[in-house]
């Protein structure tokens, strides 16, 4: 049942966060600002070479300088690791031959293969410089030099021997889900009026969180407890690794992720480098601590993005879609995490997106390479998006229809809800034809086409380019359940916990919106706490676009628990019957007589100390625990409406106008509901524009400081506009999912308004990045 | 490697360091003098987050070295707010304004405006564009933040006595 929940006194109340005094006044608590006495610190020699033999690797200099305290190579820390996987993925899922440190090869530019531990990171810098090492360096396997396919079939240069080749992954093999092939969309292809197939490439772009990685760990033999600050998304996460790392019992870890300075998935796992240090600790018995610099975090924080999607789309000649077929290739580079890094399950599921059609292919390849590996970033799976939202642009302009007419012939409409895609997803509560046509008449589609037919007449490139997806959050295996517990304490004021990993989404605000209007206290009497696995109920951390859905649901009835709680004790306080009090502002009273109260503080009194009072068969204490149990997948959609102009003389491109029209259910804040659009927006518009990293055919990285690799400033964004369906999905709270959704949809808006722009050249825009450039190259034809 | 002395104040209070002639001023702010809200974000001169004002100037403290600072008067995020409790226009109007979300880059975008508003206290939004686009921030859009500058300068202007330093929980918009 869908619940819309009005506005109330918190939800659905721009709030301002809790989280912003400390940090705008300097007083932010972040991994690097963490001190313990005696730390000792790190920097780690990583390969200049992509791949090769470690011919000579000589630590004695180092270990020899004034302030070092031990110098470690591959053979040092390999042999301490147990065992190594990700909880979402589980320890049978397929892995590449992890490592802390190089040992006998190297795999990856950057790849680290020895650590220098000093008593200052400046000290530490030294000891690296004075190792000695040499390699005998092969050629390189690169998507760059020989293409994804070229990659896969080359059964000589292995990335990784072990496996024994280079294909990391692919589908629909070996997926009892998936089948195998789908004749029926090969006769429809046969016989269709519009068969269109075109290729899309996305290019290598990467998180960059203003914090890079970093963390301090400290093991008392003593007290038999490793405690762990880190700079991560899911503070239980860390502990689990660390626990598989060490064969060491998880109640002995204790990690906490103090204020954590953005993350978009690259924090989602415990990397190498990360449990190289907590290895160290281990053996040494002192704090360790290492904070990653932006160099190393451009070089090997963590890598997304480089994919590729072909698509076979057949239409009848109204226009409407019969079926589609995918190919999608990506490079996971060398050790990708979770797993082997694939996103083409889920682009799998999810390529339907809000588009009806019923006859459905999907395969996929992919391999590895002598590059960073690829990690979870903001929509992972999102180029199901990119690829498909281009190709509905690229199929109505060759069968001459406008690409908004397109659409609205093609999604789902509401009399079709619930509605079961080709994937099989079962949809209840998306709205793509609300947000359709909300975007498309916030940013004036059809007067655009006027003022663009006359901007043309005057040598003027205007586009205007659309964008739909439906996001889905993942609530499968530990994704799946999640927990919130809410106490009032003696004093009365409520103190709620949960497993989330805030690092930047304002859940100590959102959360706590949440309990204090379905608990009925006052939002400053409730706290809550969060990435501490010592007070936090385990959970998965933030990610996957789930801590209002899924966090925010468990947050919800939790608090509903506790308030029938308190109704029954106040009930036998004040000699009424539960259903006729209600709690308003902490304040319990009796319906039609105000006169007859007690407030929460003297309710918890009588909870916890008054236990002799209570009614037989009643535990006392105000202490509720709620794990919910989320659906397979959680949806909210949106529309993305994107104009730009185009420089002819630079092929500079402007964006214009930037139109989001989105349904996320009921918002609990829209002000950080905004911020996450926004964010997300922007760092498409870096992708597409301006954020490329670089390789060259040997390897090497082109791009590791911010001269290069070019992030977006406030002068390349344009005011974002938003618009707000609200449809509230059918679980707890009627919160969807929507922090990924910005960084899925927008970089197809764009490309389709550049492709839109530049329809009087005839240009073929399908590839990526789109700079100044690429742009020109586009205009010249070539 | 040999050490100097060096004497600064910061945020009105004086500092004596001993430090080596390769140590940075955000390193002796955040280590020496533990003043750890100015945070290093690419340490070549790039994102801004390590902003602070060195003598009236607003300076990237990742590429100054500590000795080059000595005699100087530094300000850094810890001291930009008029007084203990209170918050800077700029401060007050990030909060306002959801002109920060992980917060990292905050202190750097802070420090900056601060100080080009002191030099142009009613910026064309060109100039207002250009100057935070000194400064890198990857969770907001920039949205927010922009918002911020405009509303520094209204309050700035109206001279507006800072708030307590209180959460209230205040509502600050109506429901969308």
């Amino acid at each position: 049942m869908s619940e819309h929940q009005a506005a109330g006194r918190y939800v659905g109340q721009s709030v301002r966060r809790r989280e912003d005094l400390r940090l705008i006044t300097g007083n932010g608590r972040y991994v690097e600002d963490v001190a313990w006495p005696g730390t000792l610190h790190v920097a780690f020699l990583r390969s200049p070479v992509a791949r090769g033999k470690i011919a000579q690797l000589d630590v004695s200099a180092a270990q020899a300088l004034d302030g070092v305290i031990a110098v470690y190579t591959g053979k040092d820390l390999n042999y301490e690791v147990k065992s190594w996987w990700q909880t979402m993925i589980g320890p049978d899922a397929p892995q590449p031959p992890r490592r802390l440190l190089a040992e006998d090869d190297v795999r990856w530019t950057g790849e680290a293969l020895a650590m220098v531990i000093a008593t200052s990171r400046y000290v530490a810098e030294d000891g690296v410089d004075l190792i000695d090492v040499d390699f005998d360096t092969e050629q390189a396997v690169l998507t760059e030099r020989l293409g994804f396919d070229g990659v896969a079939a080359d059964t000589e240069n292995l990335v990784h021997p072990e496996w024994g080749s280079n294909v990391a992954a692919s589908l629909p093999a070996g997926n009892p889900l998936m089948p195998e092939s789908n004749p029926a969309l090969e006769e429809i292809f046969a016989s269709a009026a519009h068969v269109v197939t075109e290729t899309f490439n996305q290019h290598r772009y990467i998180c960059v969180p203003m914090e890079s990685r970093g963390i301090i760990a400290s093991w008392d033999p003593y007290r038999e407890m490793l405690e762990i600050v880190a700079a991560t998304q899911s503070a239980h996460e860390i502990r689990s690794a660390a626990g598989r790392m060490l064969g060491l019992n998880e109640n002995k870890i204790h990690a906490v992720a103090e204020d954590v300075g953005g993350g978009f998935g690259q924090k989602m796992y415990p990397t190498a480098e990360e449990l190289a240090v907590i290895v160290v600790t281990y053996k040494l018995s002192r704090p360790v601590r290492w904070i990653e610099d932006r160099n190393e975090n451009l070089l090997a924080g963590g890598h997304a993005r480089r994919e590729d999607m072909k698509l076979t789309m057949a239409t009848d000649s109204s226009g409407k879609i019969l079926g589609v077929k995918a190919h999608h290739r990506e490079d996971v580079g060398s050790f990708p995490l979770p797993s082997v890094g694939s996103n083409a399950s889920l682009s799998a599921v999810l390529l339907p997106g809000p588009y009806d059609f019923n006859q459905y292919f999907f395969s996929g390849q992919a391999v590895f390479t002598n590059t960073n590996g690829k990690c979870a970033y903001r929509g992972p799976w999102m180029m199901e998006s990119v690829a498909r939202e281009q190709m509905v642009d690229v199929v109505a302009a060759e069968i001459g229809m406008d690409p908004l007419e397109f659409r609205r012939r093609n999604i789902i409409q509401p009399d079709q809800l619930p509605y079961t895609t080709a994937t099989g997803l079962v949809y209840e509560s998306v709205t793509p034809h609300d947000t359709l046509e909300q975007a498309a008449e916030m940013i004036g589609y059809d007067a655009f086409r006027i003022e663009q037919a006359a901007a043309r007449e005057n040598g003027r490139l205007l586009g205007i380019g659309l964008s739909m997806y439906i996001e889905a959050s993942p609530g499968f295996g530990i994704l799946g359940a999640e927990q919130v517990n809410v106490r009032v304490d003696y004093g009365g004021t409520v103190l709620a916990s949960t497993g989330t990993g805030s690092h930047g989404q304002s859940v100590e605000t959102t959360i706590a919106q949440v309990v204090a209007e379905n608990l009925g206290v006052d939002f400053a009497d409730v706290k809550l706490v969060q990435g501490d696995t010592a007070t936090s109920p385990f959970g998965s951390g933030t990610g996957g676009s789930r801590t209002a859905s899924v966090f925010g649901g468990a947050a919800k009835e939790a608090a509903l628990l506790l308030k029938q709680k308190v109704l029954l004790v106040a009930a036998e306080m004040l000699e009424a019957d539960p259903s006729d009090l209600e709690m308003d502002l902490g304040v319990v009273s009796v319906a039609g007589n105000p006169e007859a109260k007690v407030t929460l503080e003297q309710v918890a009194a009588m909870a916890y100390a008054g236990a002799m009072m209570l009614p037989e068969g009643m535990e006392p204490g105000l202490d509720v625990t709620f794990r919910i149990r989320a659906p397979l997948f959680m949806y909210s959609n949106a529309t993305h409406a994107a104009i730009v102009e185009i420089d002819p003389a630079s092929g500079a491109v402007k964006v214009l106008r930037y139109v989001v029209s989105e349904d996320c259910g009921n918002m609990i804040n829209p002000m950080v509901v905004e911020g996450q659009i926004a964010g997300g927006v922007v760092q498409g518009i870096g992708g597409v524009f301006y954020e490329n990293f670089v390789y060259d055919t040997d390897g090497n990285p082109l791009t590791t400081t911010f001269l290069d690799y070019l992030l977006p400033t406030a002068s390349e964004v344009p005011i974002i506009e938003y618009g707000h369906v609200i449809t509230p999905s059918p679980t707890p709270g009627g919160f969807k999912p929507m922090g990924e959704g910005g960084a899925i949809c927008s970089p197809a808006a764009l490309i389709n308004a550049v492709r839109d722009a530049l329809t009087p050249f005839g240009a073929k825009v399908n590839s990526q990045p789109l700079g100044p450039q690429q742009v020109v190259d586009l205009m010249e034809g070539n | 490697m040999s050490e100097h002395v060096v004497e600064l104040t910061v945020n009105g209070q004086t500092h004596l360091a001993k430090v080596e002639g390769r140590k940075t001023l955000a390193d002796l702010l955040r280590e020496d003098c533990r003043l750890t809200g100015t945070h290093l974000g690419c340490e070549h001169g790039v994102c801004g987050a390590c902003t602070v004002i060195v003598d009236g100037a607003a300076v990237r403290s990742c590429l100054m070295l500590a000795v080059q600072a000595d005699g100087s008067e530094v300000t850094t995020i810890e001291g930009i707010a008029p007084g203990n409790g209170e918050l800077s226009s700029v401060q007050q109007a990030f909060r306002e304004c959801h002109g920060l979300q992980c917060g990292f880059c905050t202190p750097g975008f802070i420090v900056s405006i601060e100080s080009f508003l002191d030099a142009n206290p009613h910026p064309s939004q060109e100039e207002i564009l250009e100057n935070i686009s000194g400064n890198l921030c990857r969770c907001t859009g920039y949205q927010g933040i922009i918002k911020a500058v405009s509303l520094a300068i209204e309050l700035r202007d109206k001279a507006a006595a800072p708030p307590e330093l209180v959460d209230d929980g205040g509502v600050v918009r109506g429901a969308v």
